[in-house]
């Protein structure tokens, strides 16, 4: 029966492959983009949708690198000041000329109160226009990573937005939906042809976009169309049953299936985004849990204890079925910083670890809350199950608090945890993002209270340093301090994979956004 | 008659207030919102200002009474995570949950009916103790896995049906129909099935319990000693009188399939208001939750409100004033 069928499949595939429909890619994941409007929302499913329609100044190759997009070309011209030569000739979708006016109308937009994009380009104090085709953007101080940061800030047609009343992203406040949120009119790749939130989104070819043969090969995929599926199993069985030929997010259980499956395919990459626990070091007493000597982890060998406790390629083998990579530091291959000696871990040896916690005075454990997401990271919950049973070899009691993302975070912004899990992705691609977030005693996701006068020096330094050398010794610098601080647990970078039909190439990027300009049927 | 209804209605008002308040209360449990509308990259002094803007940081009472003062006027505000009035969005969502519901509806019927009289009728044989044995399958199997069960067998290994979406629609004005194309037919199929199946053995056991009981009756005792035929018998007059339950039992559920497809369309990815539900407790989209409960209470309220009219229509002792009742019985 079994065979019979997929030969059934095999056979309609190939009738197919004849087609013309060949050239559609159907494809879903989980959750719809929020909206179509570029700044409003800066969420990974929503910029993958946008990424098609709308292009950047600089755009990332499948690869991550920074190629010309709308700016053929950019350099500093003095120490706060970029400039940027357009590129000529190039059209919006509605057939509006792009210049030198559309670049300030969105950076001016991106800037705006209600644009969730404002600390992208906080840093910019003004963008001018030079001529029609050149702009200069003035820093409020040296930014040598503005390049890396601005290739977020998607470009709309200012007369476009003007005639449609959307000067700015949406506004809760008025319960209205604005134009944008299921309108797109950009110089991308591909053309927004319908947008049915949750429901179907299509977008044909743009024959005209100026990247087909410059920046890369014309795609001979004319039609792509996105459903989101929310139910996984339900995902992975449009994807053997042939109806869809990519699902981004199947899940880790199904990939054997899948690669089993004649005519499907998984790729697999390191994704940027590493996943650690945190330790408050900085609180007098513990919040959820009464520990004699107050809080524990204000001693640096409790928390090397609690690093040697946890046996991560237990972790990788069973809880993720060999899909991570085990984390020395809390980013990952990829970002400007990252060196493979900075990723060694401290070895796991339960016996130095319970040694460490008697030097530490605490030779029978004590007992401490972990605070968890469920439905945020790779098998979240499952990590944090398997750590309770690690650290519990060395005496520590853990009470696994395991709830939604959308409790968890705000609990940790709250200041409510003492030890909790978090994953860190770095679009800019630049070791700094990290520690202004996570490591800075200001930083506005640092709930460890670690707070070295060295690492805010440095972090604020590097990002007025231009001197690659010199900013490339301060990253190492910080990434050693922060490190041997084991105020973050480091555990593993997430691994990405995709499932697609054997036809289909589509070269799998690291930050988890598809690009389908680069994809070809077989 | 005027103050019965208007008793029925005062009640009905004051049930939606209660269960308007009990999940608005439940809300502050359901997570924060802002931290899914804005990126990691936001600032707290950008989450305060987004929630100042969402009127998050009014007191409870307060937001409840706007709440309740724009539900009034038919305005649910702005969903936070599709960025669209909900009042328009579960319009567009209600055809797919009402048409998949009616199908479920029509097939649970047509084929639990027929079936309960047969095992009723034929309570030895083996083709009705086959079928209340599956029956006790279909009451127990959760919804989700009798979902997967058919998606696996028809959609991934025979290839027949789709295992997902609504196929193509065809929208007649604000209307959007599956029933005009053959892929909305085709898509139809398992999502109903899985809806209905929980309804089907219901009413296959519950037909088949009342045929026992009233065959039993002495009227169709006597009906056999008039000599009528068994078809007469049978559905002349055993069926007849079993149907008033039924009736009744299916009317009431017509109100739960539609708040309990959600299970069914989230296996199916079926666009309705269910799956409208899910994502939104998801997302903690206050909006989309808080009208959605809203409606499904208005739902049940006002079947019941039809019901309890139905009665009076139905049953000419509640139209007579309580007064003169008492009057005719001293």
């Amino acid at each position: 029966m079994r065979q019979v069928a997929y030969a059934v499949g095999l056979a309609a595939a190939v009738a197919f492959a004849g087609g013309a429909s060949a050239k559609t890619l159907n494809w879903a994941s989980q959750g719809d983009a929020l909206t179509m409007d570029p700044h409003a929302q800066n969420e990974g499913p929503t910029g993958t949708m946008s990424a098609q329609v709308y292009d950047t100044l600089i755009l990332r190759d499948s690869k991550l690198a920074k190629i010309p997009g709308l700016a053929v070309s950019w350099k500093p011209v003095e120490a706060a000041v970029w400039e940027f030569k357009l590129r000529e000739n190039v059209k919006f979708h509605e057939g509006q000329a792009f210049n030198a006016d559309d670049v300030v109308f969105s950076f001016q937009r991106a800037l705006s109160e209600t644009s969730d994009f404002k600390n992208y380009v906080n840093s910019i104090e003004t963008v001018d226009k030079v001529d029609d085709f050149t702009v200069r953007i003035t820093t409020k101080g040296p930014n040598p990573i503005l390049p890396d940061q601005i290739s977020s800030i998607r470009i709309m047609d200012k007369e476009w937005s003007e005639q449609h009343g959307v000067q700015v992203p949406q506004n809760y406040k008025e319960k209205e939906e604005t134009y944008a949120v299921r309108n797109a009119n950009g110089t991308g790749p591909f053309v927004l042809t319908k947008r049915d939130p949750d429901i179907e989104t299509r977008m044909k070819l743009n024959e005209s976009w100026w990247g087909w043969g410059v920046s890369d090969p014309k795609t001979n995929v004319t039609e792509v169309i996105y459903r989101p599926i929310a139910n996984p199993a339900t995902r992975v069985a449009a994807l053997l049953s042939g109806e869809l030929d990519f699902v981004l997010d199947p899940p880790l259980q199904d990939l054997a299936r899948i690669k089993a499956t004649p005519g499907l395919k998984v790729e697999e990459i390191n994704q940027i985004r590493t996943i650690f626990y945190g330790l408050d070091t900085g609180a007098e007493k513990l919040r959820h849990t009464e520990v004699e000597g107050g809080n524990p982890f204000r001693n640096p060998k409790v928390r090397e204890a609690m690093y040697r406790a946890i046996d991560i390629d237990t972790i990788r083998k069973k809880t993720m079925r060999g899909l991570s990579f085990p984390a020395g530091i809390i980013t990952s291959p990829g970002v400007h910083g990252y060196t493979e000696a900075l990723d060694q871990r401290l070895g796991y040896d339960p016996d130095a670890a319970r040694k460490l916690l008697a030097d530490a005075g605490y030779p029978n454990g004590f007992k401490v809350q972990l605070d968890c997401p469920n439905d945020r990271y790779n098998n979240d919950e499952a990590i944090c199950q398997a750590t309770v049973g690690m650290l519990a070899r060395i005496g520590i009691e853990v009470s696994l608090n395991a709830r939604s993302k959308s409790i968890h975070f705000k609990s940790l912004q709250n200041k409510e945890s003492d030890f909790y899990m978090l994953g860190w992705g770095v679009p800019t691609l630049d070791s700094h993002y990290v520690f202004s977030y996570l490591a800075a005693s200001k930083g506005s996701w640092n709930f460890t209270g670690l707070s070295d006068a060295r690492l805010d020096e440095l972090t604020t330094q590097m990002e007025t340093e231009t001197d690659a050398a010199k900013r490339d010794a301060m990253i190492q610098e910080a990434w050693e301090i922060l490190k041997t601080s084991n105020a973050y647990l480091p555990l593993h970078h997430q691994v990405i994979a995709w499932g697609l039909k054997d036809g289909l190439t589509l070269p799998i990027v690291p930050n988890d956004s598809p690009q389908f300009r680069t994809a070809q049927w077989k | 008659m005027v103050s019965y209804v208007i008793r029925r209605l005062l009640q009905a008002a004051l049930v939606m207030l209660v269960v308007a308040f009990v999940s608005f209360s439940l809300f502050r449990f359901a997570g924060d919102p802002v931290n899914n509308m804005v990126g990691q990259e936001a600032t707290q002094a950008d989450r305060q200002a987004l929630r100042d803007r969402l009127g998050l940081n009014d007191p409870f009472p307060i937001q409840f009474a706007n709440f309740v003062i724009d539900a009034l006027q038919g305005e649910f505000g702005i969903s936070y995570r599709l960025q669209r009035p909900v009042e328009d969005l579960i319009v567009e969502r209600m055809p797919a949950t009402l048409e998949l519901v009616a199908v479920s509806a029509v097939l649970a019927l047509i084929t639990g009916i027929p079936l309960g009289v047969y095992c009723g009728i034929h309570r030895e044989s083996w083709i009705s103790r086959t079928l209340l044995t599956l029956s006790l399958v279909g009451v127990s199997l959760p919804t989700f896995v009798i979902g997967i069960l058919l998606i696996y067998l028809f959609s991934v290994q025979m290839l027949w049906l789709p295992s997902f979406g609504r196929g193509e629609v065809v929208q007649l004005g604000w209307w959007s129909t599956g029933f005009l194309t053959v892929s909305g037919w085709h898509a139809l199929i398992l999502p109903s099935i899985t809806l209905s199946l929980f309804q089907l053995t219901l009413i296959l056991r519950l037909v088949r319990s009342e045929m026992l009981e009233v065959m039993r009756t002495d009227y169709i005792k006597f009906a056999r000693a008039r000599g009528l035929s068994d078809r007469a018998i049978n559905f002349g007059h055993a069926l007849k009188n079993t149907l008033v339950p039924v009736i009744t039992i299916v009317g009431l559920n017509i109100g739960s399939l539609i708040a309990f497809s959600i299970i069914t369309e989230t296996v199916f990815n079926w666009p309705g208001m269910g799956l409208l539900f899910i994502k939104a407790v998801q997302f903690a989209d206050v909006p989309i939750m808080a009208a959605y409960l809203t409606m499904v209470a208005f739902v049940f309220v006002s079947i019941n409100l039809m019901v309890d009219l139905l009665y009076y229509a139905v049953d000419p002792r509640l139209k007579v004033d309580k007064g003169a009742a008492v009057g005719r019985l001293s």
